[in-house]
């Protein structure tokens, strides 16, 4: 049986003068559905390249991606996605923002359905008085904040979340962290979420993937995070496994990451794996 | 009376209130760590002992002398380095300690500068100006310029939070092992707990704004030096940890007035915007899974 999101074999290249530059090789994962996992790893190494070609918004140059028993082509709204930066329209309030994608996927609704879904997620997100606002007139967080909404309004099959918290101090970070994982307890929308914020990742997730460096990055280790939920911020700190896995994340990112699995390939893999591997003099005398 | 201290501190722009009712006593040699939220007035703090901003309540005193103006007794690094860009390093800290010793010969005041850039490993950089330098390394030459005036408290006003993580780390080392080496008293505001408790001797809580005010202090007690992936497993590091975000989430909580609103969500199915609209047979009504829900929501504004 197939998992609800699969990416098989995942592989991200640009061509450049010098060959090909492959960012992301034959990357494997299955999510769950109603799962959420994490992807951590430092900055280049390719995390936010597989989140942005799940989201449809970066071609995909080898490998596939299946969610919900369909390959996906292209961006759509079943995908929410929620960026490092708000990427909210200056001239709308954030009513409008969140509306905007509302009135696409809920055409078919009354306009009084549509209002209400608009209103009730920026409400719980904590907008309730300021949903009249234009983003200018919000603090980085309050921004966040209706980025958030406007991923969870449009219902989405999976929710992705690219560094949503990466560009907020610490403690309001802390709070956005309780807004999303509330609202995400009452949907239970598959997610995924890059970052590289350790107790973020260990707060949230159920699934911790770590990523080694970059180029052509590969899955080093994954993580079960076995705490209960739903999660309260005190009880997870306390928590016996928090820290021992807190440092064995640490300790990932500081050591094992840059360490290369395997000692770089000279000739690209072989395409079967039962085939002998190419060696320049074979191939020399052969022709 | 403490080397440092404030008494019922308030300022206010305006009408609105931005701190309220501050008392803070740091000790010679003491490295205190103010945590707060953005917005909560860390910077109105510093503006204050650094005598920039006039207190509109209460005294601030140094050594036992009022704060009334700026002066070199006290060392400011910004958020934002405020280096002079047509300067190189080494020019941009022979400034300040130009202004502050002028009756140095050059040969002293050359030997001086050069003593502290070397304290934050910028020699093979010198003569480079801040356009050429990173972030991390314009955050170096703040430190010097203001570690060279040699202050009586050093000040620090967010100093890493514009760097990534590990230039962070890195300057957080650094800035750990130039306060062993000197002893200094020092400021340090913050808006991360882990980087307070990881640097300092005490915590002081700022609460969330409007009219801010200092929470109790939380002694760190954690032997030094200390080392940072070794502290992971201090089971005071981890109580500290708790303790400080919970009361900082705490004195936010309770700024805000909670509201019970009854808010409506359709249970209704999304469209898939793939199939063709208009189909015949088709119905023009969403899928309704089931009833309407209500939900009463506890608003926080």
């Amino acid at each position: 049986m197939s998992a609800y999101v699969e990416l098989s074999r995942l592989t991200k290249s640009y061509p450049t003068p010098k060959g090909e530059a492959v960012i992301v090789r034959d990357f494997d994962l299955k999510i769950e559905k109603g799962e959420f996992v994490s992807l951590i790893g430092h900055s280049g190494c390719g995390k936010s390249t597989v989140l942005s070609m799940l989201a449809g918004l970066n071609e995909i140059s080898g490998g596939g991606i299946i969610l919900a028993g369909r390959e996906l082509a292209g961006a759509g709204p079943d995908r929410g996605v929620v960026f490092q930066s708000p990427s909210l329209l200056p001239w709308m309030t954030a009513y409008e923002n969140v509306m905007l994608g509302v009135e696409q996927v809920f055409f078919s609704a009354t306009k009084l359905e549509r209002q209400e879904i608009a209103e009730y997620y920026l409400t719980v997100v904590g907008l309730g008085e300021a949903m009249r606002k234009k983003p200018a007139e919000l603090s980085q967080g309050m921004r966040q904040r209706v980025g958030i909404a406007r991923a969870f309004a449009l219902k989405p099959k999976m929710l992705l979340l690219d560094e949503p918290f990466g560009m907020l101090d610490s403690l309001t970070r802390y709070e956005l962290q309780q807004v999303l994982i509330e609202l995400w307890r009452k949907n239970k929308i598959t997610a995924l979420m890059v970052t590289h914020d350790v107790d973020e990742a260990l707060f949230l997730s159920d699934r911790i993937v770590c990523m080694t460096d970059g180029p052509a990055a590969e899955v080093g280790e994954i993580i079960d995070v076995k705490i209960p939920r739903p999660r309260e911020r005190k009880a997870v700190l306390e928590h016996p496994d928090y820290y021992p896995l807190r440092e064995r994340l640490i300790e990932f990112l500081e050591v094992r990451a840059h360490r290369k699995p395997v000692p770089p390939r000279a000739a690209p893999p072989a395409i079967k794996s039962d085939s002998p591997p190419p060696s320049p003099v074979v191939s020399h005398s052969s022709s | 009376m403490a080397y440092l201290e404030l008494q019922n501190v308030s300022k206010s722009f305006g009408a609105a209130p931005v701190l309220q009712d501050l008392n803070l006593s740091v000790e010679k040699g003491e490295f205190v760590a103010i945590v707060g939220f953005s917005g909560a007035g860390k910077t109105t703090l510093i503006s204050l002992i650094a005598g920039l901003l006039k207190p509109s309540h209460g005294t601030l005193s140094l050594n036992d002398l009022e704060i009334t103006a700026p002066g070199p007794d006290r060392g400011v690094v910004f958020q934002n380095y405020s280096l002079l860009p047509w300067l190189s390093v080494y020019e941009n800290i022979l400034l300040a300690v130009e202004a502050v010793n002028p009756n140095w010969t050059s040969t002293k005041r050359k030997e001086h500068v050069e003593r502290y850039v070397g304290m934050v490993n910028l020699t093979p950089a010198r003569d480079k100006r801040p356009g050429e330098l990173s972030g991390g390394m314009r955050q170096r030459v703040s430190v010097a310029r203001a570690l060279a005036m040699d202050p009586q408290i050093l000040l620090l006003d967010e100093p890493l939070s514009a760097l990534d993580a590990l230039t962070r780390a890195t300057l957080q080392d650094e800035i750990s092992r130039i306060w062993s080496e000197d002893k200094k008293t020092v400021v340090m505001i913050t808006n991360d707990p882990d980087e307070g408790i990881y640097l300092a001797d005490r915590i002081v809580p700022l609460t969330a704004g409007p009219a801010a005010t200092l929470g109790p202090s939380f002694a760190i007690g954690i032997p030094r030096p200390r080392d940072r992936k070794a502290i992971n497993h201090d089971a005071r590091f981890k109580q500290l940890r708790r303790e400080v975000v919970e009361f900082m989430l705490a004195s936010k909580a309770e700024r805000r007035v909670s509201v019970t609103r009854k808010l409506i969500l359709p249970d209704i199915e999304p469209e898939d915007l793939n199939r063709p609209r208009g189909v015949t047979g088709r119905s023009i009504a969403p899928l309704r899974k089931g009833e309407v829900k209500e939900e009463s929501v506890e608003v926080k504004s």
